[in-house]
């Protein structure tokens, strides 16, 4: 996986198994398939594992996404149930 | 086979909020290790009591505690923390942790979530500083987010359970719809927690009233009645009623003089310590004048004094004082004088009759007032409902009690209400001396007359006396009884007059008998002295007289022997004896 200007950086905080969570990771994962295959990385913070990271990058409602790049941070939070919100949410491109 | 017995369940351990009135109304505190609920419209002051429940714990118990905002920005939470006069020292303030867990403006929402983040977070903070209570402020707003009631209500059993599992002291704050009509959430919120809280807010008659009342406390017994609050610069502050059995202050016997040395002999020596005393009458009958001989006389004993009026402004009251010979100026505090004395001016319209008790106790406590006076308590009636300033002025009473004051309030009634001594606050019934001034108007004269109306436990005149103001002060006159009718003024001083008068003629009448009298005595022993000594010179000649006639007749009766002896005679008998005198 190549990273250049146009791969899309996500962080995704979790919490275990909870059912939310696990959606959303598989709600991103078919995104990211769907429409930035091979320009996209996922990083997932398990904030059961870290719950330091909950208080140094203050983020407490999980799951809760962060688009780090491109262009400026964007934060979702939820299961990420909609997928076509989702793109818009994110201002991605829709794959014809 | 071994039967195991019921235990019985252990005493719920109480955590108390820090607030006098709100711990005596759950009578100890909120449940320890449970979940209490604070419900209230916006405005109601939900945060800032969550916030100082925490702020007191960790100043007076050195609990540590955690806020967890979803509303406010922390700084702004920890803004109004330090705009409060908590006093809160370092140790305390590093005791609170203050965590943001509001959504950013920005995030997008997408799906269902859960509070899992913020747990796991909470975790960490309590394993650093052993946080025993927990607030999580407008729980409501991140349940709405959620927008399903099935995901709230797991939301918040999930919140339940690890709330309960790590036995921590939880508060959560929820907004009321101003409507009053609870939502479907904040039922279940009700129905989950341990303990309930809700705070009213109304507006009467243009005033503000808020008040507390606990809807729920599972496994003990509480005070079901609404408490009145008010936010003010320490935070909330919940009146409080002690108990009336239980809470008193030791009655005292001591009696205190009430600034006239008259009417203290009508009250047998005075007013009660710790007394309430009414003073009621129709405007101008000197009222203020004697709540302020009353005061005069505290400071002279060096009781401390506070003198609030309503009516007056400060300056005006010592100087229109002065002109009868009441110096209150001496004992006022911030100038020269004895400093015994503390007077406040009290705007009547300014804020509830609620907000004016709170702060007239402040006052008193600050000042550490063994006497108190307000003029007038009828004040309290003009802003707001009468209702709830009769429940102000008898907690008033019962609160001066409990700290053992001595309270002196005055009262106005209407000129014609005055003839029949109606007060209008029920407080004549709770106070234990009631003086009623009064107008009699006779002769082109109005006269100001004093009665006492009842005093407790003490003997004391049932007359009516008559006040007369002077430059010397208060002073009591007796009023003339005559033909069944009171006369008072110019009428009594002629009545006075004209006794005095004939008293006086009659005195000098008898002077001049007596006078009579006592010469005629003289003039009668004179006479008995000059007859005494004539009789006495009577009984000497008496006396002489026989002694001559006795020797004579023995002379004779030895002549005539001698003769017969000569002639030989036979012998005569003897004369017969010669009584003397």
């Amino acid at each position: 996986m190549k990273e250049s200007s146009s791969t899309y950086r996500f962080r995704l905080y979790v919490t275990g198994n909870a059912h939310n969570s696990r959606r959303a990771i598989a709600n991103l994962s078919q995104l990211c398939d769907l429409h930035l295959a091979d320009r996209h990385h996922i990083e997932i913070v398990d904030l059961s594992r870290e719950p330091e990271r909950a208080l140094s990058d203050e983020v407490y409602l999980t799951p809760t996404l962060i688009k780090l790049a491109p262009g400026p941070k964007a934060q979702v939070i939820g299961s990420l149930h909609n997928m076509s919100e989702l793109l818009d949410l994110l201002e991605l491109e829709r794959k014809s | 086979m071994t039967h195991r017995a019921v235990r019985e369940p252990a005493a719920l351990a109480k955590a108390p909020t820090g607030i006098t009135g709100l711990d005596v109304m759950l009578q100890g505190g909120i449940p320890r290790g449970r979940i209490t609920l604070i419900q209230g419209a916006s405005g109601a002051g939900k945060t800032v009591l969550a916030l100082q429940t925490l702020a007191n714990a960790a100043r007076d118990q050195h609990e540590p505690g955690i806020f967890v905002a979803f509303e406010e920005q922390s700084s702004m939470v920890m803004e109004n923390a330090a705009s409060f006069n908590w006093k809160l020292n370092k140790q305390a303030g590093k005791q609170l942790f203050f965590l943001n867990a509001q959504p950013p403006v920005a995030a997008l929402q997408s799906g269902g979530f859960d509070l899992g983040g913020m747990l796991a977070a909470l975790d960490v903070i309590i394993k650093k500083n052993g946080a025993q209570r927990v607030v999580f402020d407008a729980i409501d707003v991140v349940l709405a987010l959620l927008s399903d009631p099935v995901a709230e209500r797991r939301e918040l059993y999930r919140l339940r359970d690890w709330i309960h599992s790590r036995a921590i002291t939880a508060i959560l704050t929820s907004k009321l719809s101003a409507t009053g009509r609870p939502s479907e959430r904040s039922e279940f919120i009700q129905f989950m927690v341990d303990c309930g809280l809700t705070l009213a807010h109304r507006v009467e008659t243009g005033v503000s009233q808020r008040n507390v009342r606990i809807t729920k406390y599972r496994g003990t017994a509480f005070r079901e009645n609404e408490s009145p609050y008010v936010i003010s610069a320490t935070g909330i502050d919940v009146s409080s009623i002690p108990d009336r059995r239980t809470g008193l202050a030791t009655v005292s016997n001591e009696r205190l003089s009430s600034g006239s040395a008259r009417l203290d002999t009508m009250l047998g020596g005075g007013f009660y310590q710790g007394a309430g005393i009414l003073l009621t009458g129709a405007p101008g009958t000197s009222k203020t004048t004697l709540a302020s001989a009353f005061a005069e006389a505290a400071c002279q004993r060096k009781a401390r004094t506070l003198y609030i009026t309503f009516d007056s402004a400060v300056p005006e009251l010592v100087r229109n004082m002065k002109s009868v010979g009441i110096h209150l100026d001496r004992h006022v505090s911030g100038g020269r004088g004895t400093g015994y004395l503390r007077m406040e001016a009290a705007q009547s319209l300014m804020g509830s009759a609620e907000t004016q008790l709170q702060t007239i106790q402040a006052h008193a406590l600050a000042h550490g007032a063994q006497c108190l006076v307000i003029d007038p308590v009828s004040a309290l009636t003009r802003g707001g409902n009468e209702e709830l300033a009769e429940s102000v002025a008898s907690r008033l009473i019962d609160w001066t009690k409990f700290n053992g004051m001595t309270l002196l309030c005055t009262s106005l009634l209407g000129e014609a209400a005055a003839s029949v001594e109606n007060s209008p606050l029920r407080i004549s019934t709770l106070a234990d001396t009631w003086l009623h001034l009064s107008y009699q108007i006779r002769g082109g004269e109005r006269n100001r007359a004093l009665t006492i109306v009842k005093s407790r436990g003490t003997a004391h005149s049932n007359q009516v006396r008559e006040l007369i103001l002077s430059h010397e002060g208060v002073t009591l006159a007796d009023a003339y009884s005559a033909g069944g009718e009171v006369l008072i003024g110019t009428l009594r001083w002629e009545r006075e007059r004209a006794e005095a008068e004939s008293r006086h003629r009659v005195e000098k009448d008898d002077r001049v008998r007596l006078q009579l009298l006592v010469s005629e005595q003289a003039q009668l022993a004179a006479q008995m002295a000059a007859l005494q000594s004539l009789l006495e010179a009577k009984g000497e000649q008496v006396a002489q007289l026989q002694e001559v006639r006795t020797h004579r007749v023995a002379e004779t009766a030895k002549h005539r022997s001698g003769v017969k002896r000569r002639r030989s005679a036979d012998p005569v008998p003897a004369a017969p004896r010669v009584a003397s005198r």
